[in-house]
């Protein structure tokens, strides 16, 4: 098993002529993922590393039966690609494009939901389910298959945590890039309820950054639904505040969105931070060890979507209730686990 | 990316929201020239990218021209948190009656604009979210269906109760919404928003921060970025499409990717030293940028040692070692480099660092205490 892409996955490449596409498109289908097709308009007919190439989405999948796409296209064309291959029909995509303006990602995201599809990203290194599928561009090399899921805003930073985890012998169930933009289709909560329902994964390593608060919300989550081991890293602890954010985005946020602020909330549910990438495994090693003694306690993952329902109708009252809820939870968290926490924080 | 007060005025007249009558000076002459045409008293505003204008005494009242041209000459050149005044708003002043808040911003959460409205206005609104978070109103608009009238009238109401005053201001939220969308904003505020004595509603002030990934299709806005108002290395990064921002350490960084480059940067102060920079040359792996990021680094006279940490992915480490290599030839820096290159072609990238020699580290953590040992700190 593994989250959201596996053997069925049956992939298309939007932008499978360009630069990036084919490479990549040859690196995955190397890895052993089923690359049924391509999509580049007026490339039609001709082939990609032996990859038939279709001129519409629309073709490709009813040829093909694809299930999955992935996008390399640039930035002005990437949210049109993720239209065409919602409206296809396809249910997981996976934008790997940089650089795509957030107010056309506010307008896409509704589209997907409504269509019950799934995305990922964008500008994201997209994930592999080890010895599964690969969808993206993370290397092959550094992954071992294995019981450890990985979740990160990150790229290049996701492969160290990774490869720290593979030279530590603990290998991976699927490894997920979600991207480090201001709009995403998959956020952490997301990846944890999937990582916390799928048998292959036995524990989580969840790597975020600096900016808004969905470490925050994961924090909120891992304390209500997820029983698995959870450890974490942030990255951001040095940087300059105010840098990145408007000051208007830190009242929406409730005042969260440093490094601090995140690790704090991680570690009030009892999820270790570490204060290296290169510490994630011995950090998990030890709260394995830890979680075996205390029998598990919490409650069942429920579904979440009325939580997401909760989130789409939001107006002036669920912002302002959303204000209060970090308040309310300090007071009742204060005795989560503060044993673990101290020695994963060293 | 920021623009000025001026130059996001220009773009809310453009969009239907009432402005002071006014015009950006760039010395004392212009400012009396602006000052004699608007013929009645003037405002003269401090054009710099940082809040607390008014505090650092970056904005002044003038009676008339010869007033605002002696306060122009002392505002102009005078340096606010850091930056240097280069230009200077002369407009219009207003008799106020009241003064309100009224912001959108694109909320990651709901993923939706966020509008904000707050009686409490002409004040820092992070105080007042702060001190009195209940003056604080909010409304998710959802993208698809965009902002409908009743909705900007609700949030109307919360500002005023005359009729003509909530219309007005019902108008201005929906060319605000507009706008946002139109300039491809991350952030829109009017700060404070007036009510004058002739019971007008105006703008009196104007914030606009533009989200960088929309530039490509605003040129109009493109070429409002004021140069002058930037750190020249970060403008001279942007320009070889690097990522930098420039901090007070002793430790040059170079990396390969947003997330690690915070991450090296943490490391560096966990083990002792200070970063003296973010830098992210970005996945593509063009040898010349990393001559251009090692220049930039360079230029940084508290730099003691500079370390290098690439992890391959898509960037292919010989790419990076041939560019170290012509660095070195190029710029021939008299301080300790640091090299850890690990994943795609690491072997080819050590054949040929082999020609300058450099000390090297296996492993994030060991890049980074290397470094900060040779920096001798």
């Amino acid at each position: 098993m593994s989250i959201f892409i596996s053997k069925k996955t049956k992939l298309i490449v939007q932008g499978i002529t360009g630069r990036d596409g084919s490479f990549h498109a040859e690196q995955m289908k190397k890895y052993g993922t089923k690359v049924v097709g391509g999509v580049t308009p007026g490339k039609g007919g001709s082939k990609v590393a032996g990859i038939p190439v279709f001129d519409t989405v629309e073709e490709a999948v009813a040829k093909t039966k694809a299930n999955t796409s992935v996008i390399y296209v640039p930035p002005p064309f990437a949210v049109d690609a993720i239209f065409e291959a919602v409206s296809a029909g396809i249910k997981t995509v996976i934008c790997i494009t940089e650089g795509v303006p957030a107010n056309d990602m506010m307008k896409v995201y509704p589209f997907v939901k409504e269509n019950g599809a799934r995305l990922i990203g964008p500008n994201c290194p997209g994930l592999i389910s080890v010895g599964q599928s690969k969808v993206g561009i993370m290397p092959s090399t550094i992954v071992k298959k294995g019981g450890v899921g990985v979740v990160s805003r990150s790229g290049t930073l996701t492969y160290e945590a990774i490869w720290a985890l593979t030279v530590a012998g603990m290998g991976q169930s699927t490894c997920i890039g979600i991207g480090g933009d201001q709009v995403i289709g998959t956020n952490f909560i997301d990846c944890l309820e999937a990582f916390q329902a799928d048998p292959a994964t036995k524990a989580i390593v969840m790597i975020g950054e600096i900016g808004g608060s969905d470490e925050e919300d994961a924090a909120k989550y891992i304390k209500k639904y997820v029983t698995k081991p959870v450890v974490a890293f942030i990255a951001g602890r040095t940087a300059p505040p105010g840098k990145r954010m408007g000051h208007a985005g830190a009242i929406i946020a409730g005042g969260s969105g440093t490094a601090e602020d995140k690790i704090v909330a991680l570690n009030k549910v009892g999820v270790p931070v570490a204060g290296s990438p290169t510490e994630l495994p011995a950090a998990l090693k030890e709260l394995m060890k830890s979680a075996k003694k205390a029998a598990p306690k919490k409650a069942a993952p429920k579904k979440a979507v009325s939580k997401k329902a909760k989130a789409k109708k939001a107006t002036v009252k669920k912002v302002a209730a959303r204000k209060l809820a970090p308040k309310k939870q300090r007071g009742l968290k204060k005795a989560a686990s503060p044993k673990r926490t101290k020695k994963a924080k060293k | 990316m920021k623009i000025h007060e001026y130059q996001a005025k220009e773009v809310f007249a453009e969009a239907g929201i009432p402005v002071p009558a006014g015009k950006v000076a760039a010395t004392p002459i212009e400012a009396f020239e602006i000052a004699e045409k608007i013929n009645r008293p003037v405002m003269v505003k401090a054009q710099v990218h940082v809040g607390g204008r008014g505090k650092a005494g970056g904005i002044k009242y003038a009676e008339n021209a010869e007033a605002a041209k002696i306060l122009a000459q002392s505002i102009i050149g005078m340096e606010i948190k850091g930056l240097t005044v280069q230009k200077a708003l002369i407009t219009e002043a207003e008799d106020i009656i009241s003064e309100s808040y009224v912001g959108i911003i694109l909320d990651r959460v709901t993923k939706r604009p966020v509008i904000m409205v707050s009686p409490a206005g002409g004040i820092d609104i992070e105080e007042v979210a702060q001190k009195t978070p209940e003056k604080i109103f909010k409304l998710a608009v959802d993208p698809v269906v965009g902002l409908k009238s009743y909705q900007a009238r609700n949030l109307a109401f919360k500002l005023f109760r005359d009729i003509n005053q909530v219309r007005a201001t019902t108008n201005i939220l929906m060319q605000l919404y507009d706008a946002f969308w139109k300039v491809d904003a991350s952030l829109v505020e009017i700060n404070p928003l007036i009510c004058n004595t002739d019971a007008k509603v105006i703008a009196l002030d104007a914030k606009i921060n533009i989200d960088d990934n929309g530039l490509y299709r605003q040129k109009n806005i493109a070429a409002m970025r004021d140069l002058d108002a930037e750190i020249p290395e970060e403008v001279q990064a942007r320009d070889a499409d690097l990522s930098y921002v420039k901090l007070d350490g002793n430790i040059g960084c170079m990396v390969n990717g947003a997330g690690l480059a915070m991450t090296t940067m943490d490391l560096v102060k966990r083990y002792g030293g200070e970063p003296a920079n973010f830098l992210d040359i970005g996945g593509s792996s063009n040898p010349e940028k990393v001559v251009t990021a090692m220049r930039i680094i360079l230029s940084d006279p508290n730099v003691r040692a500079i370390l290098i940490n690439i992890f391959g992915g898509i960037t292919r480490c010989d790419d990076v070692a041939t560019g170290i290599v012509a660095a070195f030839k190029e710029l021939s820096p008299s301080i300790p480099v640091v090299v850890r290159l690990t994943g795609t072609n690491e072997e080819a990238a050590q054949k040929i660092l082999r020609s300058v020699n450099l000390p090297s580290a296996d492993t994030l953590d060991n890049v980074v205490k290397k470094a900060i040992e040779l920096a001798g700190l």
